[in-house]
């Protein structure tokens, strides 16, 4: 782990990838936004909050290498630099796993804040991959966050949710609870866009979505096979080969990180009639 | 469309191939309990191999470092202990 003297000190931002609905991509955000930040050089750490069901260890596709857990760290039984897990692609990347099996319960207030807090002192970026839902977990999730990022898909239940998401982190985070301190800075990421059904008026558009929930849109990633794909070896979308998915989470991350970008809004080549009919051998 | 399911199959992207291989390795330790057990008892092998080398030589928790890389076949777990260069403090 970096023990080593620093040349500036680590930013400590808290970033929390929530929903409310569940997969809706929140966990492949979670690996790809915090692949993109350490692919640009920020000491990034990702952690997983889904207690009991842990999977952004497999999505990492550091599943056979977890020892210890965040759990254990709460708990005193190992140390956080025991359980923080080195990315084997990018050596400032780490991921600390959940635990599979202890009760919800072993998450407590102070232990995460704890934990937090020694992240801070190592790392520019704690993404946190919060569990679906509004209970204990992904309240915990986002207790600590200085920006949220909220995972919506273009369809009316994942919509509804996200409001009432950004409702808790208005209302139930630390920033919320401290009258100096500015919100939670909350961004929209419209994830399984398809432009095509959006053109049929099928889907509703960007601009339905953000009318709706009113926060500043992060990005739009799109339907992809890039996705899957990537879930399937344990590869962020963003570490794997060029796709449309790839270049939409690159786009968002560096937006999070305060750079602007166009706004593009893509969809993945269908092939054609004939190109299906005869293999893409292209 | 069953003309061209050979030509189909052959296409078939090798990631779904990887997805099963990953899932069928990870969950053969999950349902054996040796994923859940194994977790368990790592901080108690970890604090007794701690004890037991301090009875000889001064060094913390710190110093130890567990690894575990799960196979197919088999599992490693490698553990690396730092010793202290001088004598015991």
């Amino acid at each position: 782990m970096t023990i080593e003297l620093k040349e500036k000190p680590p930013l400590g931002r808290v970033v929390v990838i929530t929903s409310g609905k569940g997969g809706v991509g929140k966990t492949t955000s979670a690996a790809a936004i915090s692949a993109g930040l350490a692919k640009q050089g920020f000491r990034t750490v990702v952690i997983d909050f889904d207690v009991g069901l842990r999977n952004l260890d497999m999505t990492m596709g550091c599943e056979r290498r977890v020892v210890f857990d965040f759990i254990n760290v709460i708990q005193g039984d190992a140390r956080l630099k025991q359980a923080l897990i080195r990315d084997k692609r990018l050596d400032n990347l780490f991921i600390l796993p959940t635990s599979q099996t202890r009760d919800k319960n072993a998450l407590t207030k102070e232990g995460v804040a704890k934990v937090l807090d020694d992240l801070k002192q190592e790392f520019d970026y704690i993404v946190c991959d919060s569990p679906a839902g509004i209970e204990h977990g992904a309240q915990m999730a986002m207790f600590f966050a200085d920006e949220a990022v909220v995972v919506t898909n273009p369809e009316v239940s994942s919509v509804r949710d996200s409001d009432r998401i950004l409702g808790l982190l208005s209302s139930q985070t630390k920033r919320a609870e401290s009258a100096d301190a500015e919100p939670v800075k909350a961004q929209v990421l419209l994830t399984r866009h398809d432009p095509a059904r959006v053109q049929s008026g099928e889907m509703m558009t960007v601009e339905d979505v953000l009318e709706i929930l009113a926060v500043p849109l992060l990005g739009v990633i799109p339907e992809s096979p890039a996705i899957l794909r990537a879930s399937n070896i344990g590869t962020p979308v963003v570490l794997d080969e060029p796709s449309v998915a790839r270049r939409a989470y690159e786009d968002a991350v560096r937006r999070l990180t305060g750079t602007e970008v166009e706004m593009r809004i893509e969809g993945e080549r269908r092939p054609r009639l004939l190109q299906r009919l005869f293999g893409r051998a292209s | 469309m069953s003309l061209f399911s050979f030509a189909r199959k052959a296409r078939r992207p090798r990631s779904a191939e990887t997805a099963k291989d990953r899932l069928q390795i990870l969950l053969a330790h999950e349902r054996s309990g040796g994923g859940v057990e194994k977790t368990d008892y790592l901080p108690m092998l970890q604090r007794d191999i701690v004890a037991a080398i301090r009875k000889y030589v001064a060094i913390t928790e710190n110093d130890v470092e567990i690894r575990m890389e799960r196979g197919d076949n088999m599992s490693s777990l490698e553990i690396n202990i730092e010793m202290p260069r001088a004598a015991p403090r």
